[in-house]
């Protein structure tokens, strides 16, 4: 038995590792994929005043800490039973759209599209943003930069910083907005949707155009059946940031649609000796291992499940592209891991039209953002769509308003279960017997992981040729190095 | 001639740093022009072994964010410390171990108790905890070992910089790049070893724009009570704010909006705990006839650990609290 | 010597009262142990939480703060600030697990030796029935902690 380390795990937020371990044909026997952190948020939480949570749980997560921010706000808006301003809910949920716009864009030019754009077995040198830039012009990667600047902006005017912003509060938010604010945000986000409807463009220009992508997306090796789960509005359409949770299986059909506040009754969470994450499934199937199918409850929670346990989208150009997406792609659902990608951009289309639905509202600047909580429940429940899934924030406090419990299901958490099974797959299908493990495996392996994007992306630095990559075979008994691959080292 | 070498390194931190540091906008295209990446986890796809691999002092300037809460997060800062010319304990988990140090009010079982025995969603009878060492059919598998106390760079190794922040500013970073470009050039100077980088003078009430006056406190207030003033100083309406203790560097974004500074840029100069020094000065500011309704009005905080060491707890006097 | 523990005190004595106070009970020979260091500040109100949290990271298994009464201070109210200083600081060390006691604050005059005499005695066989501190005892080097043994399935 042979074991191969990849580690540490490059290009997401976090640590992780994989250990693959093959047989002396070099038939892959197991891969085990671990997460070697743990800081404790749930614990340290206790005793702070509830209010407080909305700026120390956004340091789970510096990627994407506004998800962090509306998931504790929200829970807190619970805990003090208090209804929340409707221009203070207006402007959390711009600040909330303006997030994904610049999430997404960072997630889809900078990691996954030089997969996309320069195509999956391209050589390495110029699959990378430099690549990107010199196919479809410079003048991208100068958008790029601009939309983030742009975004961050945006955010700012409302929660004060972008990364980790602080606006945050029971009943609303801290501060309205200027009429003057509003106008630049409506520049803004008028920018974002003709960015997104380039993105979408470039996509079918470059990746929908080449059929050995296409044939990628479809190929066996990237699909697994899970169920999916995603936040819903009344009309079962998308909502990142208020709804329902909607679970959608194999066929298509609603397997359950549940309030936040009762997720204990629909999510429960395995343990696995040998991470530090847990591993949440579906109460009303079981947890069944490692494997997918209808009568298993391991789910999906990401852009790609999210279409496919909504109807449709809320904004009529990203109704038209998910409309697009699943004709061309099908049928519903999808299943394919590779057009997650495609799934975010319909998302980026819809964030970047819903923002600016939200900043040409009349009711935007209206100075009144927030209501005074009266009384206090000590319970609160708050869950949002965060980019990478479904993020569930629960508090119980005494009645001070000072914590005394909390649970925590993150995003990324949902597909623990799912990034195991893709890694084992493509590395199923790609560590043959008898043959040196090539440069194509290597990056077959990354894209396993990457569709995800767990909660990382590097945005506008400038690559240095491809991804280095080493990948080690060791002997298990002596832990030799028998041999090894390195790609751009 | 070859380009500097470049390596960025996040241990027990939430990413955050990593993202200010590419948000210096058009400015990364000159870091871009003058470093080579050679580690960068985010990034780039270089491995523990190359460092390992490396010259010593190989690495021209490495930024190591995130604090120590394991042994991968020691063993990578020693692995760096040697393999670097210059480097900086970046971001306020590695300067004064951030609000990961807050997990110093508990202990590693503590953490592990709640997250794998008694979480209300865990679904795991037969108690199951992760393993540092786990064998399977396949052969063994390693985790990190979970320290009970968090601690800062500076505790673990020698540090040449300190930059604070949660996240640093865009704007500080960059004005600290070109400060190290030109060093590395030969073209000007570094800063004294020890310093404290990418930060203003005074605290960050000299950055606050609203107006101060005197400040004499009746009550304290939680700022979900009432809807604060817009201009006038939060900490003079009732509402406990660390600008008086927080070193300036940060432009003030959070009173700006309405918000209560909470301390992440860190101490100013000469103090040696943040938290001891504004817990000071907030029952100070107490104004009431006699001593004891003073004392009263002063113990009515409601979380001093977590107000006055939010960001600083692992970096403070005593560190952490006894369990 | 007896095997007894033996408190380490430290005592921050105002100059104008408290001080004073102590030195009267030394030349009224009056007995009390000699557990407590005195350190001599201007002001009580010039103590803050630095100053107590310092002692007793070095060592100290209590701390003393003393100043004079409520309308006697010689800056008319620096006292009033050791009085808001103390229960807020006392809050953050029961936060941090430290027993209750292991603080005190009392207001001494010039003209009470007597008082300072019985005040450090009493404090001395609080903190003696209390115990050590010995706070920089929890710390220790966890990188050499690391795990040899595996765990099978």
């Amino acid at each position: 038995m042979k074991k191969v380390t990849v580690d540490p795990i490059t290009r997401l937020e976090g640590h992780g590792k994989i250990e693959i371990f093959v047989d002396d044909d070099n038939k892959v026997q197991n891969v085990y994929f671990q997460i070697p952190e743990l800081r404790g948020f749930e614990r340290f939480c206790v005793g702070r005043p509830v209010e407080e949570l909305a700026r120390i749980t956004p340091r789970i997560c510096g990627v994407c800490p506004e998800a962090h921010h509306m998931a504790a706000t929200k829970a807190i808006d619970a805990v003090f039973g208090v209804e929340v301003a409707p221009t203070g809910r207006m402007l959390r949920e711009l600040l909330y759209n303006a997030f994904y716009v610049t999430d997404h864009t960072t997630h889809f030019y900078i990691l996954a599209g030089p997969d996309f754009i320069m195509g999956p077995e391209s050589d390495p040198a110029a699959r990378n943003i430099l690549g990107v830039i010199n196919k479809v012009g410079l003048e991208t990667g100068g958008a790029v930069i601009n939309l983030r600047a742009e975004a961050a902006e945006l955010i700012s005017m409302i929660g004060g910083k972008q990364i980790h912003p602080v606006c945050g509060l029971p009943g609303g938010v801290s501060q309205a907005i200027t009429a003057e604010q509003r106008d630049r945000m409506v520049q803004i986000t008028t920018g974002m949707v003709e960015f997104a409807k380039f993105t979408l463009q470039l996509f079918d220009d470059v990746v929908l155009g080449n059929n050995d992508y296409v044939d990628l997306i479809k190929s066996d090796a990237f699909t697994h059946a899970t169920y999916n789960m995603g936040m819903v509005d009344a009309d079962n359409k998308v909502n990142f940031y208020d709804g329902q949770i909607r679970v959608t299986g194999q066929d298509g059909s609603e397997l359950e649609k549940f309030d936040g506040s009762d997720y204990l009754a629909h999510i429960a969470e395995h343990v696995e000796p040998y991470s530090y994450l847990v591993y949440p499934y579906l109460k009303s199937v079981g947890w069944k291992g490692f494997v997918d199918g209808k009568d298993s409850g391991v789910y999906r929670a990401s852009p790609l499940s999210r279409l496919n346990a909504a109807d449709g989208m809320a904004t009529p150009l990203a109704q038209e592209e998910y409309e697009r997406y699943f004709s061309t792609l099908e049928g519903k659902p999808v299943n394919a891991t590779l057009a997650t990608h495609w799934a975010r951009l319909v998302e980026l289309l819809y964030a970047a039209e819903r923002a600016h639905d939200l900043a040409t509202d009349p009711e935007i600047i209206n100075p009144d953002v927030r209501n005074i909580p009266t009384g206090i429940v000590g319970e609160g429940v708050g869950v949002v769509e965060a980019p990478r899934g479904t993020l569930y924030h629960h508090y119980k406090t005494d009645d001070k308003g000072m914590v005394t419990n909390v649970n925590l299901i993150v995003g990324t958490t949902n597909n623990n279960a799912a990034i195991s099974m893709s890694l084992k797959k493509a590395a199923e299908g790609l560590i043959k017997g008898g043959t040196e493990i090539s440069e194509g495996t290597l990056n077959m392996i990354e894209m396993a992981f990457r569709a995800y994007d767990p909660c990382f992306g590097c945005a506008t630095h400038t690559l240095p040729g491809d991804m280095p990559l080493e990948v080690t075979v060791k002997s298990e008994a002596t832990r030799d190095v028998i041999t090894g691959v390195k790609r751009n080292m | 001639m070859s380009k500097f070498k470049f390596a960025m390194y996040w241990a027990g931190s939430c990413g955050g740093c990593e993202i200010s540091v590419l948000e210096i906008k058009e400015k990364i295209l000159e870091v871009d022009a003058n470093f080579d990446v050679v580690f960068w986890p985010v990034a780039a796809d270089f491995k523990y072994k190359d460092v390992e691999g490396y010259d010593d002092g190989f690495i021209d300037l490495c930024l190591f964010n995130g604090c120590i809460r394991n042994s991968e997060n020691e063993h990578v800062a020693n692995l760096l410390r040697q393999k670097s010319k210059v480097l900086v304990a970046f971001g306020s988990c590695a300067t004064t171990g951030g609000i990961p140090g807050l997990a110093n009010v508990a202990n590693a079982q503590e953490i592990k108790d709640l997250v794998y025995r008694d979480n209300p969603s865990l679904d795991n009878p037969d108690g199951v905890y992760p393993q540092e060492r786990y064998t399977v059919p396949e052969g063994e598998l390693e985790l990190p070992h979970l320290y009970d106390t968090v601690k800062t760079l500076a505790q673990t190794i020698d540090v040449d910089y300190f930059m604070p922040g949660c996240p640093p500013e865009s704007h500080q970073i960059a004005a600290v790049l070109d400060v190290v470009i030109a060093a590395l050039k030969g073209k000007g100077p570094l800063p004294a070893k020890g310093a404290t980088i990418g930060v203003a003078p005074k605290t960050c009430c000299d950055e606050c724009e609203r107006v101060k006056e005197e400040k004499k406190i009746s009550s304290f207030r939680r700022i979900w009570e009432f809807i604060p003033d817009t201009e006038q100083c939060l900490l003079e309406q009732g509402v406990i704010c660390m600008g008086p203790a927080t070193q300036a560097g940060c432009g003030a974004r959070c009173t700006t909006v309405g918000m209560p500074c909470r301390g992440c840029y860190g101490a100013p100069e000469g103090v040696i705990d943040q938290g001891a020094k504004m817990l000071s000065t907030v029952a100070s500011i107490v104004d009431a006839p006699t001593p004891e309704e003073i004392a009263e009005i002063a113990a009515s905080v409601p979380d001093p650990v977590g107000t006055f060491y939010r960001f600083g707890l692992a970096d403070s006097l005593l560190r952490r609290a006894r369990v | 010597m007896s095997d007894q523990f033996e408190p380490r005190l430290i005592g921050f004595l105002c100059r104008w009262c408290s001080y004073n106070g102590a030195d009267l009970a030394g030349t009224s020979r009056l007995k009390y142990p000699p557990n407590m260091v005195p350190i001599k500040t201007n002001c009580s109100g010039r103590v803050d939480a630095t100053h107590v949290l310092t002692a007793l990271k070095e060592g100290a298994d209590g701390v003393l703060i003393a100043g004079c009464h409520p309308g006697d201070c010689h800056y008319i109210n620096g006292n009033y600030r050791t009085a808001g200083r103390f229960p807020l600081t006392e809050k953050l060390l029961e936060q941090l697990g430290l027993e209750h006691g292991r603080v005190r604050l009392e207001w001494v005059s010039a003209a009470e030796g007597d008082k300072f005499a019985r005040v450090v005695t009493e404090f001395t066989e609080e903190i003696r029935a209390l115990g050590p501190l010995g706070w920089g005892a929890q710390f220790r080097d966890e990188s050499a902690e690391v795990v040899e043994e595996a765990v099978s399935a």
